[in-house]
């Protein structure tokens, strides 16, 4: 299957109740493949068209604000026009899935893949102080496993959850082993699970208000600091990531996403030419993996960071290492992807 | 066993889908597999190609700049990428619309005129199939037992009553093709 319709798949799989979407290259298959499964007649899944990305991330608030999986799905230009939602939703502190299979920027930009939208996954994006977990999946497998786990991690925080893709994986075909359906939530069972959920006022509770406005200044920084909390249980408990070859590395690549996969061709060429290379791959991105990192910069010659991006995720490596390590860049953009030799030979150069 | 594959030509020859029979024909050998298209705007009337690995172990890279073999149908596809099969790599070409054949002394050529025989045949739908045959016929890394079954996999229901025709044309391509030296 490719990445695309694995994810497709494993949405209706892991019980979701909605999708909303609007099509863009390269994720269009996406909701292709759920308009053409019709999950209404499996699992009585609401698959809709939206008039835009923006309705789109609207129809998702709804849909999380009556404690129900919903999602949605695109690419790095809708992304951009759904951050007021994506705000809003961490205000009001909603659970829900959004998909970015990136393409290269910035505006319109290209339609081959890319991994330039890390700063608007991890850094917020939209206004205010938030964040959003953010799953990095780098094969097939992963795009169909990423979509129950992000669910139950937005709910488990009550948190929107970025699956941050890119084209190359969500076009690409590979082995997927699908999960086993999981039943979509009865309407009782929301109402234990989500008591915030607005679902219709009972005799014996308040009403509950989704909103993500409080005039307040004391209530909204209280509110802030709540916020704030939470993030750090989620920094705390959330960190994955998976390591090969770093224990006895003088370098280590650092990459998430195609990069990742890339990464590992060269970390095989590079140990046959007996070079000590490993590799950290980041699954989450927010929260980092920032201990592991720690662990190997005193270690290693150095981290090399490769991603499709002029340069994004060095910065929070750079952060992190504080100057214990040389941490260095290489990446390409426009959609172009680094080669097996071109990261070779910086990692040469990071040695020398 | 890992065998790193490019096909590429015109969108519309079945660049695409071919490769996929490949994959899912893999998949029925047990092997692992990895199928990654160009989706870019050249698919929209201009030149198509998919990147194909099949083998035992892991894959890690999807894309590739190093193929093991390249199948190409077209002059474009010609000028990108006989440069990027490996040293004693294999290329496989049809000769209809090239104008400048391959030159590469230090990997083998092989020649298969697929477009031509489709034609003889009243079969130009297959003509994928017979130059897929043509590749097997090179590298039986896949044995029809499973083609067979990766046909039925990735042809929709409704196309089954095709899939002897397909066969046949996979026969008729392991028959014609040929070594060829440089140009």
């Amino acid at each position: 299957m490719k990445g695309n319709e694995a994810l497709a798949e494993a949405a209706i799989l892991a019980g979701c109740d909605g999708y909303f979407g609007y099509p863009i290259t390269p994720q269009s298959e996406i909701m292709e493949y759920l308009m053409a499964e019709q999950p209404m007649h499996r699992t009585g899944m609401v698959v809709l068209q939206a008039e835009s990305e923006i309705a789109s991330i609207n129809m998702v608030y709804g849909g999380a604000g009556a404690g129900k999986r919903v999602m949605t799905s695109s690419s790095s230009p809708g992304i951009s026009l759904m951050q007021e939602g994506i705000s809003y939703l961490a205000g009001a502190e909603l659970p829900c899935v959004i998909v970015n299979v990136v393409r290269g920027g910035p505006g319109l930009g290209t339609i081959q893949p890319a991994q330039s939208d890390y700063f608007q996954s991890v850094k917020g994006g939209g206004h205010g102080d938030y964040k959003m977990i953010t799953l990095a999946p780098f094969s097939v497998q992963e795009m169909a496993d990423f979509v129950a786990l992000g669910f139950d991690l937005a709910f488990k925080y009550r948190i929107p959850v970025m699956i941050l893709s890119d084209g190359a994986i969500g076009q690409m075909m590979e082995k997927v082993v699908l999960p086993v359906q999981r039943p979509r939530w009865t309407e009782q069972e929301i109402r234990e699970m989500s008591p915030w959920a607005t679902v219709g006022r009972t005799k014996d509770r308040h009403n509950n208000i989704i909103t993500s406005l409080n005039l307040k200044s004391d209530v909204q920084e209280e509110h802030n600091r709540q916020l704030q909390a939470k993030y750090k249980t989620i920094i705390e408990n959330e960190v994955r990531y998976e390591e090969s070859y770093c224990e006895d590395a003088e370098v280590i690549l650092i990459a998430y996403g195609t990069s990742a996969r890339i990464c590992q061709k060269a970390v095989d060429i590079a140990r046959h030419q007996g070079i000590k290379l490993g590799l950290l791959r980041p699954i989450s991105l927010f929260p980092f993996p920032e201990a592991a990192l720690i662990k190997y910069a005193e270690k290693v010659k150095g981290f090399l960071s490769v991603e499709m991006s002029a340069g994004q995720m060095v910065e929070d490596i750079r952060l992190v290492v504080e100057g214990k390590t040389k941490v260095a860049h290489y990446g390409r953009m426009g959609g172009i992807v680094p080669t097996t030799d071109e990261i070779i030979e910086n990692v040469k150069n990071l040695i020398n | 066993m890992t065998e790193e594959i490019i096909i590429a030509g015109f969108g519309g020859q079945g660049v695409l889908s071919m490769g996929k029979i490949l994959a899912y024909s893999g998949i029925m050998q047990d092997l692992e597999v990895s199928w990654m298209p160009s989706y870019g705007p050249e698919m929209r009337g201009g030149t198509a190609n998919v990147t194909v690995i099949l083998s035992n172990e892991r894959i890690s890279s999807p894309i590739l700049s190093q193929f093991d073999t390249a199948i190409i149908l077209n002059q474009q596809s010609m000028d990108k990428f006989e440069e990027t099969v490996k040293p004693g790599g294999i290329l496989i070409y049809d000769s209809n619309g090239i104008t400048h054949h391959p030159t590469r002394k230090d990997i083998q050529i092989f020649r298969i005129d697929a477009n031509d025989e489709a034609g003889k045949l009243g079969l130009k739908k297959v003509f994928n199939m017979i130059v897929l045959g043509g590749f097997l016929k090179i590298k039986p890394i896949v044995n029809l037992d499973n083609i067979h079954k990766g046909l039925e996999k990735s042809l929709p229901a409704r196309y089954h009553h095709l899939i002897a025709e397909n066969e046949k044309a996979i026969t008729r391509g392991m028959e014609i093709i040929y070594q060829v030296d440089p140009a």
